[in-house]
């Protein structure tokens, strides 16, 4: 049961680094678009 | 006062890894798709930011996951049927089905939306429009009840080049519609070549393939007749004029060679020539876009 509580906790631990470098892919997409879609007007 | 239980790890929920909802996506399937999405990104006239095209191209991978994980969360009974298909998350019971529809849901919502606002709302609604035909008029609707299943709903995958070219031109024109065909005419004798020699999976499943509903000579003669049809239409490019000489050639010489393939399954009715005409159509339609990619960066078109 140690066992399957350990593998639990690793595949929840893989999913939440996971989701943590989407939501950081997504920082640096939404800035990147707004730097080319509204750069020129902004500066 | 209730008595109140920690509930043991066999009794809950199981928790999928991240791996699990990757393979949500359909990745392999994914990859066509984002191939010829970038395809359709460089092959239409204009000019785009890389950014923006980099963008463009993820929305269409990850609405196209979407479609993916919306199928496996539907098909979850008929996929636990099938040996190609029953370790997939779900028939495994590694995954709730609830998170599955929602991750599918999520990603169609936020790929359409950034598509939106981020490159433009016709390359949007073209995207929108691919998922929800995916998902309801090939899953629900046409699957499980017509042997032309995939010949209506190969439209779905058909329309990620179109949507490449409309994330650059904003709009949808014969350029847009001749990549559109190109995929559309393949996608049938590509999926009756793998209905050929896994026509036992599909019968006991269910699932009206055409080699199940009308036997494998009819389903041999259907593939002849579309190989033949995708030859005019794979040249079509050239013809118009958007793609050069580069493309042509290698449209004619690939056509000719899934010509020959598909000859070969009409009069061989072994396993082996299925299998092969099936690997071959993958190949086809990698190096059909990839000589339309390098025709248009190295500027044979006129």
């Amino acid at each position: 049961m140690e066992a399957r509580v350990s593998d639990m906790h690793r595949r929840q631990r893989g999913r939440n680094w996971a989701l943590f470098g989407v939501l950081a892919a997504l920082v640096v997409l939404f800035y990147l678009l707004t730097i080319v879609r509204f750069g020129g007007t902004l500066s | 006062m209730a008595e109140q239980r920690i509930a043991t790890p066999s009794e809950l929920a199981p928790v999928a890894s991240a791996g699990d909802f990757f393979a949500l996506l359909k990745p392999r399937v994914m990859s066509l798709v984002i191939f010829t999405g970038l395809a359709g990104i460089i092959a239409a006239p204009g000019h785009i930011h890389p950014t923006i095209a980099f963008i463009a191209l993820v929305c269409i991978a990850v609405g196209a996951g979407a479609a993916g994980a919306l199928n496996m969360w539907y098909e979850r009974d008929i996929d636990a049927l099938m040996e190609r298909t029953r370790d997939r998350p779900l028939p495994a019971g590694r995954m709730e089905p609830g998170a599955a529809l929602g991750f599918g849901a999520v990603l169609a919502v936020g790929s359409v939306s950034l598509m939106a606002l981020g490159v433009n709302w016709v390359a949007a609604a073209l995207l929108a429009l691919t998922i929800l035909f995916y998902v309801f008029v090939y899953t629900i609707w046409l699957k499980p009840r017509t042997p032309q299943n995939i010949v209506i709903g190969g439209a779905a995958g058909a329309l990620a080049p179109a949507v490449g070219w409309a994330a650059v031109t904003g709009g949808i024109d014969a350029g847009a519609l001749a990549l559109f065909l190109i995929v559309f005419m393949w996608t049938p004798p590509h999926f009756w070549a793998l209905a050929l020699y896994k026509r036992g999976e599909y019968d006991r499943a269910g699932i009206p393939m055409l080699p199940v509903v009308a036997g494998e000579r009819e389903t041999r003669k259907q593939i002849l007749i579309y190989t033949v049809l995708l030859a005019p239409v794979a040249i079509s490019p050239w013809a118009l004029g958007f793609a050069g000489t580069l493309y042509g050639a290698v449209a004619a010489f690939l056509s000719a060679l899934f010509i020959a393939g598909a000859w070969r399954v009409w009069i061989d009715a072994r396993e082996v020539a299925a299998r092969r005409l099936f690997a071959f159509s993958i190949a086809y339609l990698f190096v059909l876009f990839l000589a339309l990619i390098v025709d248009r960066l190295a500027g044979f078109a006129a």
